[in-house]
């Protein structure tokens, strides 16, 4: 019976002006309206590049926006009744695209250079007083992410980056618990976040944007390397240090990469 | 005067306690212990494949959360309704329910501590469910691990989250129903009816629903507008809407069993219908619901409306034509075709398809405003989509694009103006 439909089907497409399409950037139309073809990112600033990010992250945001942990009406209703299977299948198309970023559209005038310094002070260094670790501890010395599940921050534009770290803050958008990246944001000022990201958006690209591996980010990170943060990392439990009153955090794990441990200054 | 307001009263206290009796002296015990023999694979197989009938997984299972763990927020003109969670956790699903508990729910809509249930539970349909069937169900649900997962309160405006409001409604649309096979039919029109009028609560979507949320009668399949959804579920009795008389019976089989047939594709609440429901259904059941739905639209031919009476329809302006044809040549004909012809199991074709023609043009409003998938099913793992087009096209963009298609490749049906897409989005509650 199969064969029988099989046999019809091929026929049937066969005999057809127009052979089916059966790629999956004419099944992500429906994305690529808005992000862009490829996913390149949108014209505006609100709709985020896709291609070439983690898989696990791209699959991770697909399912915050199911399930209520990140808010785009347009995007929810959109997904809402895709399996888990299918979503996966986007994300790894997605990821597997390497189309070469723009360079960004912001130089270093506009901005006031305090601005600027304080910002790459963060994304660098981190600040241990408020027990913030530095981007570069999580998101790869180079920030262009950590496969699986760790996006890069640059090639973002700077109303994406203010969007989603004022987002992160205020509770609009949230990740797999333990939410890392939400405790971290909630521990700087505003100022701080708007710093951040006009450091970040005024970023060139290295020449290599993948994102590198955890054992790239490991060896750059030689303190999560200790056998108790690699344990914590794999069963996703906190820390016994992390998440006090008082910022006394030396580690951090997260639900939606655990893989990887962020690591104060 | 004194003797009226007495008389008042006492008419009063005889319809409280009439409603009173109509809604709880069901006289069920729910005490015994009706099922004897614990539930075989067999039963636990067919109460699982009559809850994929039920569609009841759509309901009862919250975005990201385990399958009929409850909790998913379904919106009402009421307010907001949770629904329940039917794993055997003791505490928080049907864990300490027995088979005669399972059974008043779904026949008499009352809970197992005896209150009566919201009716967003589409009780007076599964009320036709035979005893066999819920206790398979029972026994499925039985067996499904526990997950602890509180409901949350209903958020009903007041007084419609309150017993009484129940009750009364009860009184009004409710009666707790056996299924009778009529002996003029075949075996297969019976199986048919009992699965469209029982478990399918196909009704529920494709009738309208009254100023007090209560849709038409179980076998009502005239079409109606889901409220709160937002979407139109058509008539599925209707020559001009679906058409299902003269559709070759495979093609509607095709149609439950992958959202797409040679003459329609389903969308929008339906293509959930089709990937949590129908598509899993064997072909024997299907069929069988298509000869119900068949001879129901064959009894229906005599009272369709007269084609060539329709109301005559206000012409586009020549700027209006212009301006749909240039929207089409943009944004649909890449998909859809030159000619509305669309691409053979990718994207459906625009002439000749009657959703694109109905009269309620609340669907075509919805799909293009927010776009979405065929739903995903055994035979299409990965349906393609269209974007939502809310952000690209203004109302009049979307009344021009929407005249075009409507009265291009011989479709013909009524201009579609600004004010009729509009008065669509402002329906739009969530």
């Amino acid at each position: 019976m199969k064969l029988i439909w099989t046999l019809a089907a091929w026929l049937l497409l066969g005999t057809s002006a127009h052979a089916v399409d059966t790629s999956m950037a004419e099944r992500t139309r429906a994305c690529t309206h808005c992000h862009g073809e490829q996913g390149k990112a949108g014209p505006d600033g609100y709709y985020p590049r896709l291609a070439g990010k983690p898989a696990g992250y791209l699959f991770h945001q697909l399912q915050n926006f199911q399930q209520g942990r990140r808010h785009y009406d347009l995007m929810a209703r959109l997904i809402e009744p895709l399996p888990d299977a299918y979503l996966r299948d986007m994300a790894q198309y997605f990821s597997s695209l390497h189309v070469p970023y723009p360079a960004p559209a912001l130089n270093a005038s506009g901005v006031p250079a305090d601005v600027l310094a304080r910002g790459k002070a963060l994304t660098l260094n981190g600040d241990a007083s408020r027990g913030v670790p530095a981007c570069v501890s999580c998101h790869g010395a180079q920030l262009t992410g950590v496969a699986p599940d760790v996006p890069g921050l640059l090639g973002l534009p700077l109303d994406y980056l203010n969007g989603q770290l004022g987002a992160w803050q205020s509770g609009q958008r949230r990740a797999h618990a333990p939410d890392c990246m939400a405790q971290v944001v909630k521990r700087l000022a505003s100022d701080d976040l708007m710093a951040v990201a006009q450091y970040l958006a005024r970023q060139p690209l290295p020449a290599n944007t993948s994102p590198v591996s955890l054992g790239v980010l490991r060896a750059s990170n030689p303190a999560s390397t200790k056998q108790q943060v690699a344990t914590d990392a794999r069963t996703g439990a906190m820390p016994s240090r992390t998440m006090g009153a008082t910022p006394v955090a030396t580690t951090w794990t997260c639900g939606s990469a655990p893989g990887v441990v962020g690591v104060l200054p | 005067m004194k003797r009226v307001f007495f008389a008042l009263c006492a008419a009063l206290l005889a319809i409280a306690m009439w409603v009173g009796y109509d809604n709880f002296a069901d006289g069920l015990d729910t005490n015994v212990a009706v099922m004897s023999e614990p539930a075989s694979a067999e039963r636990v197989a067919q109460g699982a494949y009559l809850a994929r009938a039920g569609n009841c997984v759509s309901c009862h299972t919250a975005p990201g959360e385990a399958s009929y763990a409850g909790g998913r927020a379904l919106a009402t003109p009421f307010g907001t309704v949770y629904a329940s969670n039917l794993t055997s956790d003791a505490d928080t699903g049907l864990g300490t329910w027995n088979a005669q508990h399972f059974w008043r729910a779904l026949h008499h809509g009352r809970s197992k501590d005896g209150r009566l249930l919201a009716p967003v539970f589409p009780y007076n349909h599964t009320s036709l469910i035979t005893r066999a069937d819920s206790d398979a169900l029972f026994a499925f649900f039985q067996s499904l691990a526990p997950v602890a997962r509180a409901t949350p309160a209903h958020e009903l405006r007041w007084p419609f989250g309150t017993q009484a409001a129940f009750a009364v409604w009860r009184s009004l649309y409710f009666k707790p129903a056996t299924f009778h096979a009529d002996a003029q039919q075949s075996p297969e029109w019976n199986r048919g009816a009992y699965l469209v009028q029982g478990l399918g609560h196909c009704a529920a979507c494709h009738s309208a629903r009254d100023a007090l949320g209560a849709s038409g009668a179980l076998d009502d399949l005239s079409g109606g507008v889901m409220p709160g959804v937002n979407w139109y579920a058509p008539s599925l009795l209707s020559v001009p809407e679906t058409d299902l008389v003269h559709t070759p019976p495979a093609e509607i089989v095709r149609l439950l069993k992958t959202g797409q047939s040679s003459h329609a594709w389903v969308s929008g609440p339906m293509g959930e219908v089709v990937q949590n429901s129908t598509q899993y259904l064997r072909e024997d059941d299907l069929r069988a619901m298509v000869t119900y739905l068949q001879s129901r639209a064959q009894q229906a031919l005599h009272d369709q409306p007269d084609p060539t009476a329709t109301a005559p329809s206000r012409k586009p302006s020549a700027r209006s034509v212009a301006n749909g044809a240039a929207v089409y040549k943009d944004h649909c004909a890449q998909c859809h075709g030159d000619q509305g012809q669309g691409k053979t199991e990718v994207y459906p074709a625009l002439a000749g398809n009657r959703a694109v023609q109905m009269s309620d043009i609340t669907n075509l409003v919805q799909t293009l405003t927010y776009g979405g998938f065929s739903p995903v099913t055994q035979t299409q793992p990965q349906p393609y989509g269209m974007p939502p087009f809310v952000l690209t096209l203004s109302d009049r963009d979307m009344a021009d694009v929407l005249t075009h298609i409507r009265q291009q490749w011989g479709n013909r049906a009524p201009t579609v103006t600004e004010f009729d897409v509009n008065r669509v989005r402002v329906l739009q509650t969530h």
